[in-house]
């Protein structure tokens, strides 16, 4: 019961807070000297046919209006129509959702797999070379620009060795579009040559993408076990004679996840804004490029249709991490 | 005073924060100094076609750039520009963000109620993308960096203070404070603020790390200061183009970025550890 109340209590608090977010990007995207509607129009339009235009696109009413009006139809369901590829909004990030998911779950994946392990042996070794040695990869993860480190990649593995595609999720034609994943649809088409040229495609960019992550996991990791490791039932089963190894990747790790698992909220976030400047660099077809195109364009309702759709993402990832701690350690549920 | 200087020892004793705290310190030199220390002062705006693009040499330590300028004198002067944006919008979110943390963790009314909801807006995104959004709408200046970066970095200040200042309400020291009918506003300034001052302190470091970074990923999407500025980010943009051929262009930027947000890093972990014994360094960031 009071898991359910948890719940209902942050959707509740999701809804106005996604109102919020809608008015303050609102009132950033039209307060604003850029005008759309002049750029949208052309140079050769005259005074009159922008002006026209403008109403036509219901821009020359009352911001509050305007605000009003679109809550009404984000209501509806609707995101507005680009004013740039003049499709819906929703159709657009619904055509570009799966190359940011599966770019962003491959990357979550190289973090919490390459991350969680890492952090245990740094824990386990602590203050010896190996833990040093890791500590000043996490610091160096947190530290490094992301586009700068996707350029050097790409210089490296893809203009200098030729290991690697330079940008791009495949060469050639898209697969059938099934799932929209790259990786499943190669794989469903019995292509193994271009399921190859996928998982090519995407190591870099989801390399880029994940070392934030990956540091932040180690990090977490390594307070965490450090902290169960001196809890008195790791003393007690020492005492018991339980192989250490046991008591260290089954009992210990068990336990700090917990905190780990809180983080995963965090995370999404390191990705998401991640995926907005490693799309670009990598002229990768997801939403975070197409968000940055459409802020270069002064597209209001694309930018907008960008933020709400993110805000509502992150709320949810975040709803559910908390709704997930909750149930893994109920210790912590009234707080 | 003797409180500051205890910490600068126990700080040095620890070799990480001590190379953080060095480094932080080389930048504030380099950005004041950095007339007297770049090689080709004059070439920062200057074009000298004939120099185009010329591979690091003994007269030109990082090469040269498009217009022909020489990177590593480029690089002292975009020292002040990455001082300037990272101390300004985080000094602007340390006086919108602190108060505001102050004001709703203490009277825990419908106003603090409503100034939490309201940074939690703020908080509803990844802070690029509103900054993205606010810059790209204001256009391109350090200015306008600046304004976005620190409208979308208060509430993490508001965030931690009012979390402090709620468990701070309760202890006994406050209570005994609020009974003997010492004013209110003394309260908040000589006995609550010193005490949440620690993790604000590490916050501020931690947060001039972190600003660098979302100001040079704006510079590099084309946000930042306008073309002819020394802007770290648009250095690493600008020499896209001339890859694979100019290696050189774009790695002096990358690793001046990466040098002082990771001295930013090392000395918020360090003061964390000095300042605050209960937290171990766990991984919270930004």
């Amino acid at each position: 019961m009071r898991i359910l109340a948890l719940i209902l209590q942050r959707i509740a608090w999701l809804v106005p807070t996604l109102a919020g977010l809608v008015a303050v990007v609102f009132f950033i995207s039209r307060v604003i000297p850029a005008d759309p509607v002049s750029k949208l129009a052309g140079e050769t339009a005259s005074r009159a046919q922008v002006e026209l235009l403008r109403q036509k696109l219901g821009l020359d009413r009352p911001l509050l209006v305007q605000l009003a009006d679109y809550y009404k139809q984000l209501l509806s369901g609707d995101l507005g129509t680009s004013l740039f590829t003049t499709r819906p909004v929703w159709d657009d990030l619904y055509a570009r959702l799966p190359a940011t998911i599966e770019l962003t779950i491959v990357a979550m994946i190289i973090a919490v797999v390459i991350g969680i392990p890492l952090g245990v042996v740094s824990a386990l070794y602590r203050n010896t070379i190996i833990d040093h040695l890791l500590r000043i990869i996490t610091v160096a993860g947190l530290a490094v620009a992301s586009f700068w480190l996707a350029l050097v990649l790409q210089l490296y593995f893809a203009m200098d060795l030729g290991w690697l595609p330079l940008q791009a999720r495949i060469t050639g034609f898209p697969p059938p579009s099934i799932t929209g994943f790259y990786i499943v649809d190669t794989l469903v088409e019995g292509n193994f040559t271009r399921f190859g040229n996928v998982v090519a495609h995407l190591t870099l960019p989801a390399f880029t993408l994940a070392f934030p992550a990956l540091a932040t996991v180690v990090r977490f990791t390594r307070a965490g076990v450090l902290e169960t490791l001196q809890k008195n039932f790791v003393v007690y089963q020492r005492a018991m004679g339980i192989p250490s190894g046991l008591i260290v990747w089954k009992y210990v790790l068990r336990n700090s996840l917990i905190s780990t698992v809180t983080q995963i909220g965090l995370l999404f976030g390191i990705l998401l804004a991640g995926a907005v400047v490693i799309e670009t660099v990598f002229q990768w077809p997801g939403i975070g490029a197409y968000a940055f195109e459409a802020i270069l364009q002064s597209d209001y309702a694309a930018v907008m249709g960008f933020t709400v759709y993110a805000g509502a993402v992150f709320g949810i990832v975040n709803l559910v991490v908390d709704i997930s701690h909750a149930i893994l350690d109920p210790r912590g549920a009234g707080a | 005073m003797s409180t500051a200087i205890d910490v600068l020892r126990k700080l040095l004793r620890d070799p990480a924060a001590a190379a953080g705290l060095l480094i932080i310190l080389l930048l504030v030199l380099v950005a004041i100094f950095a007339p007297l220390l770049a090689t080709h002062p004059e070439a920062i705006w200057d074009m000298n076609p004939r120099q185009r693009l010329l591979p690091p040499s003994d007269m030109y330590v990082f090469g040269t750039d498009r217009m022909g300028a020489d990177i590593y004198s480029r690089i002292l002067f975009g020292a002040r520009i990455t001082m300037v944006i990272a101390s300004v919008a985080v000094g602007a979110a340390l006086l919108i963000g602190v108060p505001i943390g102050l004001i709703s963790g203490w009277t825990q009314n419908w106003l603090g109620e409503a100034l939490m909801r309201v940074s939690d807006i703020f908080l509803a995104v990844p802070q690029i993308v509103l900054a993205i959004a606010i810059s790209q709408t204001l256009g391109p200046s350090i200015e306008n960096v600046i304004l976005a970066l620190s409208v979308t970095y208060w509430p993490w200040f508001t965030r931690l203070v009012h979390a402090e200042v709620r468990s701070l309400k309760n202890e006994t020291f406050i209570e005994a404070a609020i009974a003997l009918g010492v004013p209110t506003w003394r309260i908040i300034l000589l006995h609550v603020l010193p005490n949440v001052a620690s993790p604000i302190i590490v916050r501020t470091s931690i947060g001039m790390g972190f600003t660098i970074l979302t100001a040079s990923a704006l510079g590099f999407l084309g946000l930042g200061a306008p073309p002819p500025a020394p802007e770290w980010g648009r250095m690493i943009a600008e020499s896209r183009e001339f890859l694979p051929q100019a290696w050189w262009y774009a790695l002096a930027p990358g690793l001046a970025i990466f040098l002082v947000v990771m001295g930013f890093n090392l000395l918020g972990d360090g003061l964390r550890d000095v300042l605050d014994p209960r937290i171990r360094r766990a991984g919270a960031r930004r």
